[in-house]
């Protein structure tokens, strides 16, 4: 790769052996990919889940962390996707406490580093939605399909070590989806039936990422134009595609911003398009279906709700109460649950009996222990992207519409 | 026996030998993996149930959550990870992990990995040029 001589001098160790060490990290990722030299990047993303860290990882942290400010600060705005414990409601859940004392331990290291613990995968709606050109390092699928799909941006994924580095070098290795090649469409698909609700939004989401060969396959989606998406539509649609593949990049002629009709998206002629018959949606609604009524908890999260979530689900629990066989969670970023608090809508769902998560993403907090402890393996939830995750950890997912899920939990079986 | 050579891309991570583990499935440790059994967890995996310690896993491509970085360096420090894995083609963040955690990754073979290379053969692995040998000589 080519070196600048600030990069020189970083890989020189003039700046500090952690910088070094980042820095000399991300050319080994840059060779891997061919890269030719790297690009500066105005913000950075952390995954910072003890879930995903462990031990190990929190260790790793602790060390870079007792290091001196000069030498291992980050020097670029850094933020962090959910943590892997609710340190307020971690007992209503019978969350271990062991995982919530090294939760505590990592947050602290992050901190140290300069790290503003934002606990979130909804930054572009409640942090600081990033901007059409901007490159940055973003360190959550469903951040990075967001960030450059619906408003331009530009960004790999970025891995928990990887974030950092970028964090404490101000740039990552221009590769991927920081070069105008790769931002081109790859794949057309044509929907048949317009999606109704963020849960067929996840489905239509997760047939196209099922579909995708590769990270650098693009798909172009027609026949969406006048749906008039929201960014909740789309954050479920993106979030999905990319957890059911690998994809970091889709356009919707007419909707996102590099797409203004098909002509300009492929490079020479268009594909031949794979429609999205109806079947295959039934199809794949039916692989989430449940062999018999039997529920334990229902989750909404993955990704973490916005605020108009959070109404919507007020609104549907108001007046009635969860079934004392069920728990109902939901998962938001502590700038939501304080807008929630102070709009009542935490006291709503609270009151009929749900429990509103701060901070947290349900996945991404020991799920498998939690399951165990509280005897949950049937799960019911309106996200397809939670429903391809949570299978490897013990449950079985049953996919439906938030309405459908919350009168299947004041319910107390599957209706 | 004579070895069998497949050239891929370049790779990163040390040398390596091991039995494989092959399936022409795709890869996430998030989804896929109990962690601390060593074993694919998720049922509709094609290795569902398969311990993949100490093996040379063999599978498509990379898939889903960024968690992935972070798991290979925690999977390594527990001595619970596979000794390499190859694919067909992967993503960012498994080279992202395999970079800090010092782990052995190598992609885009001239043939698919996944059809070339069968459950239990003993494989070597050289990510610096990239060559895999497949074969009972190989070292």
């Amino acid at each position: 790769m080519r070196l600048t001589d600030y990069e020189q001098a970083m890989l020189a160790g003039e700046f500090g052996e952690p910088r070094r060490r980042a820095l000399s990290q991300q050319i080994e990722i840059g060779n891997f990919f061919d890269a030719e030299d790297f690009v500066e990047v105005a913000q950075a993303h952390i995954m910072a889940d003890t879930e995903s860290l462990g031990e190990a990882g929190v260790v790793f942290l602790e060390e870079l962390a007792a290091g001196s400010k000069e030498e291992t600060c980050v020097l670029i705005p850094t933020i962090t996707d959910p943590r892997g414990a609710d340190f307020q409601a971690y007992e209503r859940i019978n969350h271990d406490p062991a995982y919530v004392a090294l939760e505590r331990r990592a947050v602290d290291a992050f901190r140290a580093l300069g790290i503003l613990m934002t606990d979130t995968c909804i930054n572009y709606q409640t942090v600081m939605a990033p901007v059409r050109g901007e490159h940055l390092a973003m360190g959550d699928t469903g951040v990075v399909i967001y960030s450059n799909s619906v408003l331009g941006a530009r960004t790999n994924y970025e891995g928990g070590p990887s974030a950092l580095a970028s964090a404490m070098t101000g740039r990552t290795a221009r590769y991927g989806f920081h070069l105008d090649q790769h931002r081109r469409g790859t794949t057309r698909f044509v929907v048949s039936r317009q999606p109704e609700d963020w849960c067929d939004w996840g489905i239509l989401g997760g047939i196209v990422g099922r579909a995708m060969g590769s990270y650098f396959e693009v798909p172009v989606i027609e026949g969406l134009e006048g749906t008039a998406p929201t960014s909740d539509d789309l954050k479920h649609f993106g979030a999905a595609m990319a957890s059911f593949g690998s994809s970091a990049l889709f356009h919707i002629p007419g909707v996102t911003p590099e797409a203004p009709n098909l002509e300009s998206v492929f490079e020479g002629a268009s594909p031949e398009p794979t429609v999205i018959e109806d079947t295959v949606i039934d199809a794949f609604k039916q692989s989430y279906g449940a062999s018999d009524d039997r529920l334990d908890v229902v989750v909404f999260a993955a990704p973490q709700l916005s605020l108009m979530e959070l109404q919507r689900l007020a609104g549907l629990l108001d007046g009635k109460q969860v079934n004392d066989a069920v728990t109902l969670l939901a998962a938001t970023n502590p700038e939501n649950k304080f807008a929630a608090d102070r709009m009542g809508l935490t006291g709503t769902i609270e009151q009929a009996g749900g429990i509103l998560l701060e901070g947290v993403c349900f996945y991404q907090m020991h799920a498998r222990e939690l399951g165990e402890a509280n005897g949950w393996t049937r799960l019911m939830t309106n996200s397809a992207k939670l429903s391809n995750i949570i299978g490897g950890y013990g449950y079985e997912p049953v996919l439906a519409d938030m309405k459908r899920c919350v009168e299947s939990a004041v319910a107390g079986r599957i209706v | 026996m004579t070895n069998v050579v497949i050239q891929g891309h370049v790779g990163m991570g040390n040398p390596v030998s091991g039995k494989a583990l092959v399936a022409h499935d795709n890869f996430s440790a998030r989804y896929d993996l109990d962690r601390i059994k060593g074993v694919f967890s998720r049922p509709a995996h094609a290795l569902y149930g398969e311990s993949y310690v100490n093996k040379i896993l063999i599978l498509n491509i990379a898939k889903g959550g960024v968690a992935t970085a972070w798991m290979l360096h925690e999977m390594m420090s527990r001595e619970m990870a596979p000794k390499a894995l190859l694919l067909n083609y992967a993503n960012p963040i498994i080279a992202q992990g395999a970079a800090f955690a010092g782990f052995t990754l190598l992609d885009r073979f001239e043939h698919d990995i996944t059809q070339t290379v069968k459950t239990g053969d003993q494989v070597h692995v050289d990510p610096a040029s990239g060559i895999v040998m497949i074969g009972s000589n190989s070292v």
